[in-house]
């Protein structure tokens, strides 16, 4: 191998000038977890999820770029049992009935705590009200299951071109609003067919009609994990 | 009806026109939007995301984002009690309950014919004379049983703020201490003046020389900064004071804007005459909003003395000016990178860096942020030189240091002291004693405990943004501990996971040991907490926020287990406490309507 490499886990990683820690360890075929990161779009580094130890100090490996000869901890114990904590904080302060959710095998959140072995919720249950909102003839959202990754967001404004989603509020109070003064996504321009539409990495933005379709263990991670899953995405494109 | 006079509430269209339909001017837009109705109906930000051809949703993220707007109908009168732990100390939760009774409101609501609300706030600045309230804006401070039935008073009269008596909205400045910085007497441009003649490379070779550090507390160099920005690609350089104070215990800045602001407007045009900047913006936190038109005055000044504008004293090729730009309650962006969101007209939240402000900052403009007090002090340095003022303080930590004193003590107020002072020393001149600990810094400072009292402060030492809170033998360092928390939880922006859900999850821990259901599995659980929060938030206030548990933890870890009722685990949930709109309801409070847990049995 030539060309500018890094250590993961021991493990020497190529990488190319300006490419993020993330995306030149999953190129090489190993595997670090993300929520709101996606390929066509910037570093969001907001889940925190992809958390790695780089020359000893914890950084986002999404938003941040690769440097020669760096010593990178991803898959070790200590790193792996932040995540777990981060999952079950995003777990606890949602409402997540992975039971009776449409998403449920195909919820990259649920995934992950399948993948970092989240065996309990740990810490206590918010239960905060999000009601959901049914006013759209072809869309269902379910705020109580977001993540806020903002992957809707980003997708609705800077591909859609629409915008149709925001965050207000601030803290845990922090939640999704659609842009309307009625605050209903049927007072929106969105679409069944925007990008923003088939985005969301867990439960929220679900499609009305074909709920079920594909039944419960035949699911994207139902099969494989998600760590399978994505490496094997990758090598496809 | 409005608490204001009509003549100073323009309709929303004059606003709109007035900052040009600039979606950067969001912010400023809803601030003085909400002096119309006193908040923010549904459709005058509807109206204002078409005056701005912008998204509504965006126009809502944003407005959802500052403590200070509110998209419900708020009291004509808005009441909010400062609860910083000073305030807390001098017995401010008291007054807020005197007050709400004496007006028939609960906290936090607005009462029935929509005259006032009462609520809480981050600390407003005023810990040296609190406990401390904002009436729609005015800070009132030295609050006492007397003063608040007044207040409810001249609130039941429905009298206008302008008709209050003037000597409730007196802010003292209470300087104890004078050195270098608070003893300078400067006519104004006379710094400016003498930077212009030693040129620009000379003016920022003396600022090198200075070795002056960021007094925000991170303590980077100024000369640095300056640098990397004037190296940095792009022409519309950007110079931005951050005069953000939101740190719990601190008013230093207050002092200096409202005595000194001749000194920090000099700064900041120092600071472009070194950078080759055009725009400046001082960035002033909602709290203080009440020195804004005495701010506004002495800019005007300026610019007609020549001072600010085009051709700055003559020179050619000098033009720089200066807005104020206002916060609206958000602690969080006092963090550089999120000011600038917030500069933009945005939520205030923290970007990812590099790249670094001084090379992508304000609208992707090379943007250099400075601390109100940094930028008073390179008015020393353009008049004595750098050497000298190199040559004060200690090798490390050049110059004096500004300290907000508040807490035990006999004298609170403003102490300006020579880098290297000790901790005792301090406590000895303001007249504190019987003193248990200090936190310095603030909330997310470090708590100092006596055997530490002969430490200096100092960037190598403790270094300090220049809040400083003495807490004597009778506080519960758990209670001070506890409120910080709440302070964090309620001012994280929400952006990453582990300080959004982290913080609130703390608050509940600690809350959990103050209701008397903590177990020593309780601890554990925080000690994690504490780590995941400094280890993977996005910015400051997340890998802060748990610095007063961590460091009362270990320094008076007493404080917390006395209030541990089980060595391993007990529930949090609160059966009783359950019961409690049951009771409500039925109009009961018989020991037969009451369960009693584990924990309240042993009492």
């Amino acid at each position: 191998m030539s060309g500018k490499q890094f250590l993961l886990d021991g493990q020497p990683v190529s990488f190319e000038e300006g490419q993020s820690i993330l995306e030149a360890a999953r190129k090489a075929g190993h595997y670090i977890p993300s929520l709101c990161w996606h390929k066509d779009f910037p570093a969001h580094g907001s889940c925190k999820l992809c958390v790695v130890k780089a020359a000893g100090r914890h950084v986002s490996a999404c938003a941040t770029p690769a440097r020669e000869g760096w010593e990178v901890e991803s898959n070790t114990p200590e790193m792996n049992g932040e995540r777990r904590g981060l999952l079950q904080m995003l777990f606890v302060e949602g409402n997540h009935f992975c039971p009776s959710c449409e998403k449920s095998g195909n919820c990259e959140l649920q995934a992950l705590g399948y993948e970092y072995e989240m065996l309990t919720p740990r810490f206590r249950h918010f239960y905060p009200e999000r009601p959901v909102d049914a006013s759209h003839p072809d869309i269902l959202l379910d705020f109580n299951r977001c993540i806020f990754c903002e992957l809707c967001v980003r997708a609705s404004r800077d591909v859609d071109g629409k915008s149709v989603f925001a965050l207000t509020g601030r803290g845990i109070d922090k939640h999704l609003v659609v842009n309307a003064e009625s605050g209903r996504l049927a007072d929106t321009d969105f679409s069944k067919d925007d990008l923003a539409a088939h985005i969301c990495p867990v439960g929220v933005i679900l499609h009305k009609g074909p709920g079920f379709a594909v039944p419960i263990g035949e699911r994207s991670y139902d099969g494989a994990s998600i760590r399978e899953k994505k490496l094997r995405e990758e090598e496809a494109s | 009806m409005s608490v204001l006079p009509s003549s100073t509430v323009a309709p929303l269209d004059d606003i709109l026109l007035r900052h040009g339909h600039q979606p950067t001017a969001l912010l400023q837009i809803l601030i003085e939007a909400q002096d119309i109705e006193g908040w923010l109906p549904a459709s005058t930000l509807t109206r204002i995301a078409e005056g701005l051809h912008i998204p509504r949703a965006r126009v809502e993220g944003v407005a959802g984002f500052y403590s200070f707007l509110y998209q419900h109908p708020v009291g004509r009168y808005r009441v909010l009690f400062s609860d910083n732990i000073t305030d807390r100390m001098l017995g401010n939760a008291e007054l807020l309950d005197t007050l709400c009774r004496k007006l028939w409101v609960e906290p936090g609501k607005t009462s029935e014919d929509g005259l006032v609300s009462i609520t809480t706030t981050s600390c407003t600045g005023l810990c040296d004379q609190g406990p401390a309230m904002l009436v729609n804006g005015r800070a009132i401070g030295q609050l006492n049983h007397r003063r608040i039935n007044e207040i409810a008073e001249l609130i039941r009269q429905q009298r206008p703020l302008d008709l209050w008596p003037a000597g409730y909205f007196r802010v003292d400045d209470n300087i104890r201490r004078k050195d270098a910085l608070l003893n300078l007497e400067m006519t104004p441009g006379m710094a400016l003046g003498a930077a212009i003649r030693q040129g620009r490379d000379g003016w920022l070779a003396g600022m090198q020389a200075s070795n002056l550090r960021g007094r925000g507390g991170a303590g980077f160099a100024t000369a640095v900064k300056w640098a990397s920005a004037r190296n940095a690609p792009g022409e519309a350089k950007v110079i931005v004071c951050n005069a953000d104070e939101g740190e719990p215990g601190t008013f230093k800045d207050r002092v200096l804007l409202n005595s000194y602001a001749d000194l920090v407007f000099e700064g900041m045009t120092l600071a472009a005459w070194a950078v080759g900047a055009r725009d400046g913006f001082l960035y002033l936190r909602g709290e203080y909003r009440y020195l804004l038109p005495q701010l506004e005055a002495v800019l005007a000044r300026r610019r007609s003395a020549g001072l600010l504008g085009q051709q700055i004293l003559g020179e050619a090729g000098f033009d720089f000016d200066i807005r104020i730009h206002l916060g609206a309650g958000a602690y969080v962006c006092g963090e550089e990178s999120a000011l600038i969101e917030s500069l933009e007209g945005k939520r205030g939240t923290p970007r990812i860096r590099p790249p670094f402000p001084v090379i992508k900052g304000y609208l992707d403009r090379p943007t250099v942020v400075n601390n109100v007090e940094t930028l008073a002090k390179t008015c020393l340095i353009a008049l004595q030189g750098g050497a000298a003022f190199a040559a004060t303080g200690t090798a490390q930590s050049a110059g004096t240091k500004l300290l907000s004193i508040s807490g035990d003590c006999a004298a609170p107020g403003i102490y300006e002291y020579p880098f290297g002072v000790s901790i005792a020393r301090i406590l000895e001149d303001c007249g504190a004693s019987d003193t248990q600990a200090v936190q310095v810094g603030g909330a997310a400072g470090i708590c100092l405990a006596t055997y530490e009292f002969q430490r200096r402060i100092a960037y190598e030492d403790v270094p300090t943004a220049g809040a400083f809170m003495i807490f004597d033998e009778t506080r519960d360092l758990f209670e001070v501990a506890r409120a910080f928390v709440h302070f964090f939880a309620h001012e994280s922006c929400g952006f990453c996971t582990p300080c959004r859900v982290g913080t609130s999850l703390l608050k509940g821990f600690m809350d959990k040991l103050a209701d008397g259901h903590g177990a020593k599995a309780d601890l554990a659980d925080i000690d994690w907490l504490d780590r995941l929060l400094k280890n993977a938030s996005h910015c400051g206030l997340g890998s802060a926020a748990p610095n007063p548990v961590i460091d009362t933890l270990q320094k008076f870890r007493p404080a917390y287990e006395r209030r541990l009722v089980s060595l391993d685990f007990e529930p949090a949930f609160d059966l009783d406490a359950a019961l409690a709109e049951a009771r409500q309801l039925t109009a009961r409070d018989d020991a037969g309507a009451h369960l009693h847990t584990h924990g309240e049995n042993e009492k």
